[in-house]
C-alpha cells in the first residue's frame, strides 16, 4: 500500500483524515455480494410485464432520464447541433413527448450543446443551466480509459465546466483500485468533484473491469463516500457494459449509503440498453430496491444513444397499435 | 406390437430458427377426414413482429449477394424438396389429394422452385432497360428488391401455391413472411424444414401457422413491411388490408378474380410485382 502523498480533506463518512487503514476498514465491513442470490433477483424482477398506460409511463419516464449520449471520435459540432434539436423534441410529431434529461458528449463539443440547447424553451428545470430544460453532461478525467495525471484529468473537468457543463461524468482509476490502492482512487474523486465546483458528478466504474461483483460493491462505496452524485455502470466503450445483477449490486449499494449516511445518490446504467423491454426492466429493478423516491430523472439516468429511438418507436405503437419501422425516426 | 403413435408437433419458422409460438399455444392441424394429424405452433402477432425483425435483418445480405448465387440457393431448394419428396407428397395428401396427385403437385412444387431459379441472374436484363434520352446520358432502368414482403399464403394447394408466391418474392433478393395456409399447414413447415437444410441464409423466408386473423391485420399495418402478397387472403379481407396498409403506402397485390389454376402460376411478372425501377442518369463522355 502506497503512502498518502497529499492531505485528503475530511470526509464525512470516512472521518476528519482518510488514510489508507481508515479506507480499508470503511471498505472491509462492505458486506460481499452473493453471486446467485443477484442473478436470480434480477432474473425474476426482469419477467414482470408493464403493459398499456403503465408501459406508457414508464415510456415517457424513460425518456426523461435519458442521457442522449455521442461519444465517438468523428463527433462534429453539427452533430451534436442535431442531436441537440432530438434531446430537446425527440420526437417533433408529437408534442406529449418529454425532452430527455441531458445531452452527454465530450468536452471539446460542450460549448456547440450548451448553444444549442440554450435557444428553446424558457425557464431552467431540473437546475439546468440551459434555457431547453436539458441539461449539458461531459464525459472528463481522461475518458475512457481515465490513464492520465491527476492535474491534467481535473483541468479537463474544470474546463468542460468553464464552457457550460453542468453534469460531469468521471471515470475511476482503475489501475490503481485493482491494484489495492484505494486512497488514490479515493483522492482523485474528491480532486474532481472540487474541480466540478458546481457542477454535478458522476462517478463511471466501469464494471466490465472490475472482475467481480464484490468489487462493483466496494467501488461504489467508496466513490459514494468520496463525494459522487451519481454512480455509473460503464463508460459504453468496453464489454459487458451495464447488466441488471450489476446495475442490482450497485443500487444495494446506494441504499446500503443512504440508510448509513442520509445521502441519496442517484444512478447511471450506461451502455447496451437499447431497447424500451430493456429499459422497462431497469426501472422495475429500480422501484423495488429503492422505491419510487428513485423514479426521478434527479436520482436515476440512463446512458444510452439508440435507446430514445426504441423508446418513441414504442410510444407510437400503443398509440396507433401498429408495428413501427425505424424509417419513420431519425438516423442519428 | 402395438406402440403410442408419436405425433409431430410442428414449429414456426423464424430467423433459421424453429421456436414454439411465443404464446404458448398450439392447434390441431386435421386431414381431409378430420382427424388430428399433428400440432402445429398457433402464431400470434408477437411471433410476426419478430419474424418481420429477422426479415428485415435478413433482407440487405439478400439483396447483396449475385442472381447467380440466389439462383444457386432456389435451386438447392429444389433438390432439397425433391429428395424429401415422399414426405412432401404424403403432407400434400393431408388435404385430400390422391396419391397421384400429390406426386404431381410435389413435381410441380420442385420444377417451379427451378424455374424460378434460373431468373435470378436474368430478370434484371429483362425487366431493366437503357432508356432512350436526348442528352448526353447513358439512362438505364434496373429492378431493385421492394424489401420485406409478407405472403398470405392460399389456403388450397398448400405447397405448389405456396412455392408459386414465395419463390418470385425472394429471387428478386426480398426476405419474406409468410402467413401459412391455416386450413392445410402440414407441407408449408415441411417445406421449412427443407430451407433450414438448403443454404438459405437465416430469415430470407420466415414461415408462420396459426389463425391468420390474429395476424394479417398486424402484417398489413406493420411499418416495416414494404409489400403484401394478398394472394391467400379471403376477398372479404382485402378492404381491411389495403386501408391498413395505405398508412405505410405499402404495396398490395391482389389475387386475379376466380379460381388460380396454379399449375400455370409462374411468370416474369410475379417477380416485377415485387420490385422498384431504379433509374439512374449517367453522363456520357464525348
Amino acid at each position: 500500500m502506497s503512502s498518502p502523498a497529499t492531505t485528503t480533506p475530511a470526509s464525512p463518512i470516512l472521518g476528519p483524515s482518510v488514510t489508507p487503514r481508515t479506507i480499508d476498514s470503511f471498505l472491509r465491513a462492505v458486506p460481499s455480494v452473493d453471486e446467485v442470490g443477484v442473478a436470480e433477483r434480477a432474473g425474476a424482477l426482469a419477467t414482470r410485464s408493464v403493459k398499456r398506460e403503465s408501459k406508457l409511463a414508464a415510456l415517457h419516464l424513460a425518456i426523461r432520464m435519458c442521457d442522449l449520449t455521442t461519444l465517438e471520435g468523428r463527433d462534429t459540432p453539427g452533430k451534436v447541433i442535431q442531436l441537440a434539436s432530438k434531446a430537446i423534441r425527440p420526437d417533433p410529431t408529437d408534442p406529449d413527448i418529454p425532452s430527455v434529461a441531458a445531452l452527454c458528449v465530450y468536452p471539446n463539443m460542450v460549448p456547440y450543446a450548451v448553444e444549442a440547447l440554450a435557444g428553446a424553451g424558457a425557464g431552467t428545470a431540473n437546475g439546468t443551466a440551459t434555457g431547453s430544460g436539458v441539461a449539458v453532461a461531459s464525459v472528463a478525467t481522461y475518458f475512457p480509459s481515465g490513464q492520465a495525471p491527476l492535474d491534467i484529468k481535473t483541468g479537463e473537468v474544470a474546463w468542460a465546466v468553464a464552457a457550460g457543463a453542468t453534469e460531469i461524468d468521471m471515470v475511476i482509476n482503475r489501475g490503481a483500485f485493482l491494484s489495492g490502492d484505494h486512497l488514490r482512487v479515493h483522492d482523485e474523486i474528491v480532486a474532481v468533484k472540487e474541480a466540478c465546483g458546481p457542477a454535478h458528478l458522476k462517478v463511471i466504474l466501469e464494471t466490465g473491469e472490475l472482475s467481480t461483483f464484490d468489487n462493483v460493491r466496494r467501488a461504489s462505496m467508496l466513490a459514494m463516500a468520496a463525494g459522487a452524485d451519481f454512480i455509473k455502470t460503464s463508460t459504453g466503450k468496453v464489454k459487458p457494459a451495464a447488466t441488471l445483477p450489476v446495475t442490482l449490486v450497485m443500487l444495494e449499494a446506494i441504499r446500503d449509503f443512504h440508510a448509513a449516511s442520509g445521502t441519496a445518490v442517484g444512478m447511471k446504467p450506461a451502455g447496451g440498453i437499447s431497447t424500451a423491454k430493456v429499459a422497462i426492466r431497469y426501472l422495475v429493478l429500480l422501484a423495488e430496491t429503492l422505491g419510487s423516491d428513485w423514479l426521478t430523472p434527479d436520482r436515476f439516468r440512463f446512458g444510452a444513444s439508440s435507446l430514445l429511438n426504441d423508446l418513441l418507436m414504442q410510444i407510437r405503437w400503443l398509440r396507433e397499435n401498429r408495428y413501427q419501422s425505424p424509417d419513420y425516426f431519425t438516423r442519428d | 406390437m402395438s406402440r403410442l403413435q408419436v405425433r409431430k408437433t410442428y414449429k414456426l419458422y423464424i430467423g433459421g430458427d424453429f421456436p414454439r409460438s411465443e404464446s404458448g399455444r398450439t392447434f390441431p392441424a386435421l386431414d381431409h377426414k378430420g382427424e388430428v394429424v399433428a400440432r402445429m405452433a398457433a402464431g400470434t402477432r408477437k411471433d410476426l413482429r419478430m419474424a418481420v425483425r429477422a426479415a428485415r435483418r435478413a433482407q440487405p445480405g439478400w439483396a447483396a449477394r449475385t442472381g447467380y448465387n440466389r439462383g444457386q440457393i432456389l435451386y438447392r431448394i429444389a433438390e432439397m424438396v425433391e429428395d424429401r419428396a415422399e414426405a412432401f407428397g404424403a403432407a400434400v395428401r393431408l388435404s385430400g389429394a390422391g396419391a397421384a396427385r400429390a406426386r404431381r403437385e410435389v413435381a410441380r412444387a420442385v420444377d417451379r422452385l427451378v424455374w424460378y431459379a434460373g431468373w435470378a441472374d436474368k430478370f434484371a436484363q429483362v425487366m431493366g432497360n437503357l432508356n432512350p434520352v436526348s442528352g448526353p446520358f447513358f439512362n438505364i432502368s434496373v429492378p431493385e428488391p421492394t424489401g420485406v414482403v409478407g405472403i398470405i399464403a392460399a389456403e388450397e394447394s398448400p405447397l405448389l401455391g405456396l412455392v408459386s408466391r414465395v419463390a418470385p418474392v425472394i429471387v428478386s433478393g426480398n426476405t419474406t413472411v409468410v402467413l401459412a395456409s391455416e386450413r392445410w399447414p402440414s407441407p408449408s413447415i415441411t417445406l421449412a424444414e427443407a430451407m433450414a437444410t438448403a443454404d438459405v441464409p437465416d430469415g430470407v423466408v420466415n414461415i408462420l401457422t396459426g389463425p391468420k386473423a390474429g395476424m394479417v391485420p398486424f402484417l398489413a399495418s406493420h411499418l416495416d413491411v414494404n409489400a403484401v402478397d394478398a394472394f391467400g387472403a379471403e376477398p372479404a379481407m382485402l378492404r381491411d388490408i389495403e386501408q391498413e396498409a395505405a398508412a405505410g403506402v405499402k404495396r398490395v397485390v391482389r389475387p386475379p378474380g376466380g379460381d388460380i389454376d396454379w399449375a400455370e402460376a409462374q411468370s416474369p411478372y410475379a417477380i416485377a410485382a415485387f420490385t422498384e425501377i431504379k433509374t439512374v442518369w449517367h453522363p456520357k463522355g464525348l
